[in-house]
């Protein structure tokens, strides 16, 4: 079983701060790290690696300096990794994004399972891995929870919803986008950490993609970012440091002026 | 496309450097010199330069067709039922509308739900589109994706906008790459451009830290997911005609790959905090998981759901479903009441939208007080328990 799981490297929210004098982020000193939600599809990538006795490979789409996402992953088990890296993807959003991936994909041969987190720390979108199922028409099942089984060539998941969850039947290969409840990624080994030094990161360039050029980068992205601007920051308001009950009975009062 | 640095303009001032918010600029013999692969081209360095060294030079694109029409609005509907998130967007939807002096539409997909489109007509839709059909039932994505496809391109709306639910997400992602078109995820806000008419769809992006103003300039139809609980939900009027158009597709258009063998919906009210209007969560500062208690305690009076920060989710105090934050929920309720949460940022991106705040923590140098409309510093199993027996008299409980 050949299971290709996509991750992105992103700034480490915890460390994103906004400087109060030019209203800007600061991005000196932001650590990189591999979105959080990607770690969970390379846990359960590991799992049914070993459970099927199968090939783990991690794909990732961005500058050179996001090898080191990929080393990581290594470090945990992942067996391949591929770097699709070209100037001509700068500029990428969701829909050049997924169609790249996708081309790459196609490039690394035949799958059962391709697994991503249900969206990436920095942008949100969670449109990345629904856009890859599409280019590659086959089907998907977002927000997997759990994995029930594999076998006979179908799979049985769980997808949470905003009410529980839908036990989903889906016929590999698929795509599937997985959250947090899942699982539990592992720490990389020492042995991992060592392979993952040596370990070669396949690199694939634009032209080595069965793909249009029309279609990648900012040229094959309809949106546009027009502007950027900070948020206005929530101020702190009332703090009450006097006497429990005093603070309370204010609060209460607070609320049931706020309440219809 | 490319930014362009004219090096005899530029002073060496570094502005650039600093406001750029993807790191793409950096110094080099006193001049800026741009990443291209790390530069998005969002221009916000192109404003911040006061000495007009910066311009973007973009390629002449395609037109987008001129002949679009309409604003649409995918109606969300779970067990038969017209989810409130597609109110939110029908009342948006008349304002875009009306500035643009167009139609908007409903598009409403399931089974046994033609009387429902009444509902979305007197929210303020001009004509419901509908597609009825056994296998539609439950949400599944190819046949879902494979009608609303079918649907904007037969009509070529020019905007359309859905909510970012976990339906809404899966399905329109999949509809935007079919028709090859863009899409904005999580708006927060959208307008429209008084001189070219295109929609401003903006977000916030990094979690929140900043905010982002997107267009489809050259793509129709231009296309948005809106996040729950930020639009006015549109008032009704009984009184309000509009048109509605049955539509039905050849039988394969209703085939999907996946099936949906079991729906468990064991979420209680207490636990939708996607839904809630009010919530009260709990952190590290609970001790534990019998001390949630006092927060459910809480909730109840208050007809409110139970939350919880990451550390509380991690220790096992209480299920995930209940996590509010950057790896669980996004919340925007009127009332947010933190107990013992000290507001680490992966927390604040989560509910910072909240439109009231209220903290209690025993520690006055937490961050969650830098960001809360009303707090109290004290010992939260004193706090609670006293707020709940005065909430009580007050609302008569």
């Amino acid at each position: 079983m050949n299971i290709i799981i996509c991750i992105k490297q992103v700034p480490d929210t915890a460390d994103v701060k906004i400087n109060p004098e030019t209203n800007t982020l600061v991005r000196e000193g932001v650590q990189s790290i591999i979105n959080p939600f990607d770690m969970y599809a390379i846990e359960e990538g590991l799992r049914l690696k070993e459970q099927f006795n199968g090939k783990a490979t991690v794909v990732t789409m961005g500058p050179p300096q996001a090898e080191s996402a990929l080393r990581e992953a290594i470090s945990m088990g992942i067996d391949e990794a591929v770097l699709i890296c070209d100037r001509a993807f700068a500029g990428s959003d969701t829909l050049a994004t997924s169609y790249t991936l996708a081309a790459a994909i196609k490039k690394l041969g035949d799958f059962s399972i391709i697994l991503c987190g249900k969206q990436a720390s920095d942008g949100d979108t969670a449109q990345v891995g629904p856009g890859i199922s599409t280019h590659l028409d086959i089907p998907q099942v977002t927000y997997v929870k759990k994995i029930e089984s594999i076998k006979n060539g179908v799979a049985v998941v769980e997808r949470m919803t905003e009410e529980g969850y839908d036990v989903v039947e889906t016929p590999l290969p698929c795509l599937l986008t997985v959250v947090k409840e899942i699982n539990e990624p592992r720490t990389p080994s020492l042995k991992g950490k060592m392979r993952a030094k040596s370990a070669k990161i396949q690199l694939l360039s634009a032209q080595m993609l069965d793909c249009e050029a029309a279609r990648l980068g900012l040229k094959g992205s309809p949106t546009q970012v027009v502007k950027i601007f900070s948020p206005e920051r929530r101020k702190g308001g009332e703090i009450c440091q006097g006497p429990v009950e005093e603070s309370v009975e204010k609060i209460a009062a607070v609320i049931k002026s706020l309440i219809p | 496309m490319s930014l362009i640095i004219n090096k005899e303009q530029c002073v060496g001032c570094t502005l650039c450097v600093k406001v750029c918010p993807f790191g793409a600029l950096y110094m080099e013999n006193k001049k800026a010199v741009v990443r291209p692969e790390q530069c998005t081209l969002c221009g916000a360095c192109v404003e911040a330069c006061k000495f007009d060294a910066i311009s973007i030079k973009r390629d002449k694109t395609v037109q987008a067709d001129t002949q679009a029409r309409g604003v649409w609005v995918f109606c969300e509907q779970k067990r038969g039922v017209v989810q409130s998130v597609s109110y939110e967007l029908l009342g948006k939807g008349r304002e875009l509308a009306d500035k643009l002096g167009c139609e908007l539409c409903g598009a409403l997909i399931g089974h046994g739900i033609e009387s429902k489109s009444r509902d979305i007509i007197q929210r303020g839709a001009d004509t419901v589109y509908v597609v009825d059909h056994p296998q539609l039932k439950h949400y599944v994505d190819d046949a879902y994706t494979a009608i609303l496809v079918r649907l904007i391109k037969k009509y070529k709306p020019e905007i359309v906008l859905c909510g970012a639910t976990s339906i809404g997400r899966s399905l329109i992602s999949r509809v935007a790459v079919k028709i090859h078109t863009g899409l904005t995820a999580d708006c927060t806000g959208l307008d429209i451009d008084p001189h070219k008419k295109i929609l401003l769809q903006t977000r916030p992006a990094f979690g929140g830290n900043i905010m982002a103003t997107i267009i489809t300039p050259n793509h129709r139809p231009q296309m948005a997911t809106i996040r729950h609980k930020v639009m006015k939900e549109a008032a009704q009027d009984p009184s309000r005609q509009g048109k509605i158009v049955k539509e039905s597709f050849e039988d394969n258009v209703y085939v999907s790959r996946t099936k949906i063998l079991d729906i468990i919906e064991d979420v209680s009210a207490t636990v939708n905090i996607a839904e809630a209007d009010i919530i009260v969560s709990g952190g590290r500062g609970m001790k534990g998981p019998e001390n949630f208690k006092i927060i459910e305690e809480l909730a109840e009076v208050l007809n409110g759901a139970v939350g919880a920060s990451r550390a509380a989710v991690d220790s096992g105090w209480i299920p995930y479903s209940h996590q509010v934050g950057q790896t669980g929920k996004t919340v925007c309720p009127s009332i947010y009441i933190a107990c013992g949460i000290s507001g680490q940022i992966q927390h604040l991106v989560g509910m910072q939208s909240s439109k009231t705040i209220i903290a209690i923590n025993n520690d006055p140098a937490a961050p969650i007080f830098q960001i809360a409309s009303y707090g109290i510093v004290g010992d939260l199993f004193e706090v609670v328990p006293l707020l709940t027996k005065t909430l009580r008299e007050k609302l008569k409980k």
